[in-house]
């Protein structure tokens, strides 16, 4: 498998989602890191849109053949769009995880919770921690 | 992201993986990029990227499997016959020579011990046991000959013997360029035979796992290399255990340590058809024979999801909101496009058709009782 990626523009969380900030919207994922300890993806149980997400909270599942994921939000807010594709097709998770693999789109609630969150060179360095 | 429920490792979750063994075929695992994942003390191969990917490479043309963790004991003795038919719960004399036979062995009690397959030989029988319960198998098979008289030999041979499983449509020409004579290719479901698979002596077997058709092959422990890269050269995709795991479960087949246990006696996990109930003369007859009569609390049945989920072991079955049955296996069949599964149920909720939930981590999802098996494997016995 390729070598793991963590993009210089997005925000990153510890339970390896990652937010791009678009105006007071965010995008939610999950991190190259994720994808690979999850396997391949085929299942995403989403949230409605509107629902209330909450920093810190899981907010959905992704399962893999043999195993189930909590997502964890980075942020709190409200869903104002999901990835339908995703769910369609689940793989898009592992192939494209900071692009067509996106999971939903927020309006953030607090945006000062960002300060909260680490950047590429934090989260790259947790990562080497973990290992 | 936390993972939640992981690979079914029964013996092997809290292992340290310098403890875990390795097949012979560890490296070639490694180089084709697999995953791997403790399952019953070994360091196994759980899939190679893509577990629906291997899963359809078995249903639509080829796949290999290493299944070299699980065991292989000999029985052999003047004795040999009289003692199997009185230890294993099929009738041992419908098979001769050359023929296999899907049979359980049991406690006193009735309860599962493991489910097996047991080939006649010219001079022996030989048993393939699950990896998990070797030791167990052989315990109680010496326990029975104890028991008894005449002479009859047990033999764990499971550190000598490798194992790999070729299953698929197109078994028959992956193996074709590599087998020394055509008997391999005309066996009949069930039926084994010895041959060379290349320079390497092999048992060959018209069994398997998955509900395809293809066989399993067994060969001396340091020779299997040679056969797998036979096998692979010649167009079988490598599989792992996730594939090997939801392939059986499309095809109903049980699982020691899910469908199968101690607490467990065949009739309730719908094994009445490997129960020789007629001559009734193995031990834990008299559990097989009472179920039988009088039936089971529970029964297994196959379920389906009506909505999208993906029911796994240990959830809750419910009908009409009552709780009233576990699910044993599940998985998102990469055939239907759907959750399914295996489930203990209320007996009188065990037909097909009847309606069922399952409890999805507190998401009620409704399903089905379907008929066995949920992917058609009717190309098994080709």
């Amino acid at each position: 498998m390729a070598e793991g990626h963590y993009p210089e523009d997005l925000k990153y969380h510890r339970e390896h989602d990652w937010v791009r900030v678009e105006g007071d919207e965010a995008v939610f994922g999950i991190t190259w890191y994720a994808q690979d300890a999850l396997g391949e993806v085929v299942y995403f149980d989403a949230p409605d849109i509107d629902a209330a997400v909450e920093g810190d909270a899981p907010y959905a599942e992704l399962e893999s053949v043999k195993a189930v994921s909590d997502v964890y939000a980075p942020l709190t807010g409200t869903v104002v769009a999901l990835n339908d594709a995703v769910k369609e097709s689940p793989g898009l998770v592992n192939s494209d995880p900071y692009g067509d693999g996106w999971l939903l789109r927020v309006r953030m609630s607090d945006q000062s919770q960002l300060d909260g969150l680490m950047d590429a060179a934090a989260y790259t360095a947790y990562l080497d921690g973990l290992s | 992201m936390t993972p939640g429920v992981g690979v079914a490792a029964p013996g092997g979750s809290v292992r340290q993986v310098s403890d875990l063994r390795r097949t012979p075929l560890h490296s070639r695992h490694a180089d084709a990029g697999a995953r791997f994942g403790p399952f019953a003390g070994w360091d196994m191969p759980l899939h190679y990227g893509s577990p629906t990917g291997e899963h359809m490479a078995v249903r639509e043309r080829a796949g290999l499997f290493d299944v070299s963790h699980m065991g292989q004991i000999e029985v052999d003795g003047a004795g040999a016959r009289g003692f199997l038919a009185h230890a294993l719960a099929n009738d041992i004399d419908e098979i001769g020579p050359g023929q296999g036979q899907y049979t359980l062995l049991l406690a006193d009690d009735g309860g599962v011990i493991d489910d097996l397959i047991v080939y006649a030989l010219i001079d022996r029988f030989l048993l393939v046991v699950n990896a998990s319960n070797i030791a167990a198998c052989a315990e109680r098979l010496r326990e029975l000959r104890d028991r008894g008289e005449g002479d009859v030999r047990v033999n764990d041979r499971s550190d000598e013997i490798a194992m790999v499983a070729l299953q698929g449509p197109v078994w028959k020409s992956v193996l074709s360029p590599h087998v020394a004579t055509p008997q391999p290719l005309t066996l009949e479901y069930f039926q084994i035979t010895e041959d060379m698979v290349g320079r390497v002596p092999a048992l060959v077997a018209r069994t398997g796992y998955t509900g395809e058709a293809g066989v399993e092959l067994m060969c001396p422990w340091d020779d299997v290399p040679g056969v797998w890269d036979a096998l692979v050269g010649s167009g079988a995709a490598p599989a792992g255990l996730v594939a090997r795991d939801t392939l059986r479960t499309e095809a109903c087949y049980p699982l020691y340590g899910q469908e199968l246990g101690r607490d467990r006696g065949p009739i309730e996990a719908g094994l009445r058809w490997a129960v020789d109930l007629d001559g009734a003369r193995f031990a834990g007859a008299e559990r097989c024979v009472r179920d039988a009569a009088d039936g089971t609390p529970e029964r297994l049945c196959a379920f389906a999801l009506d909505e999208p989920g993906i029911p796994r072991p240990g959830l809750r079955v419910l009908h009409d909101g009552d709780a009233v049955g576990a699910v044993t296996s599940g998985t998102l069949s990469p055939v239907l496009g759907h959750g399914i599964g295996l489930a203990y149920v209320r007996s009188d909720l065990a037909s097909a058709g009847t309606p069922l939930q399952i409890d999805i981590r507190g998401k009620i999802k409704n399903a089905h009782v379907a008929k066995r098996p949920l992917v058609d494997t009717s190309g098994t016995k080709e």
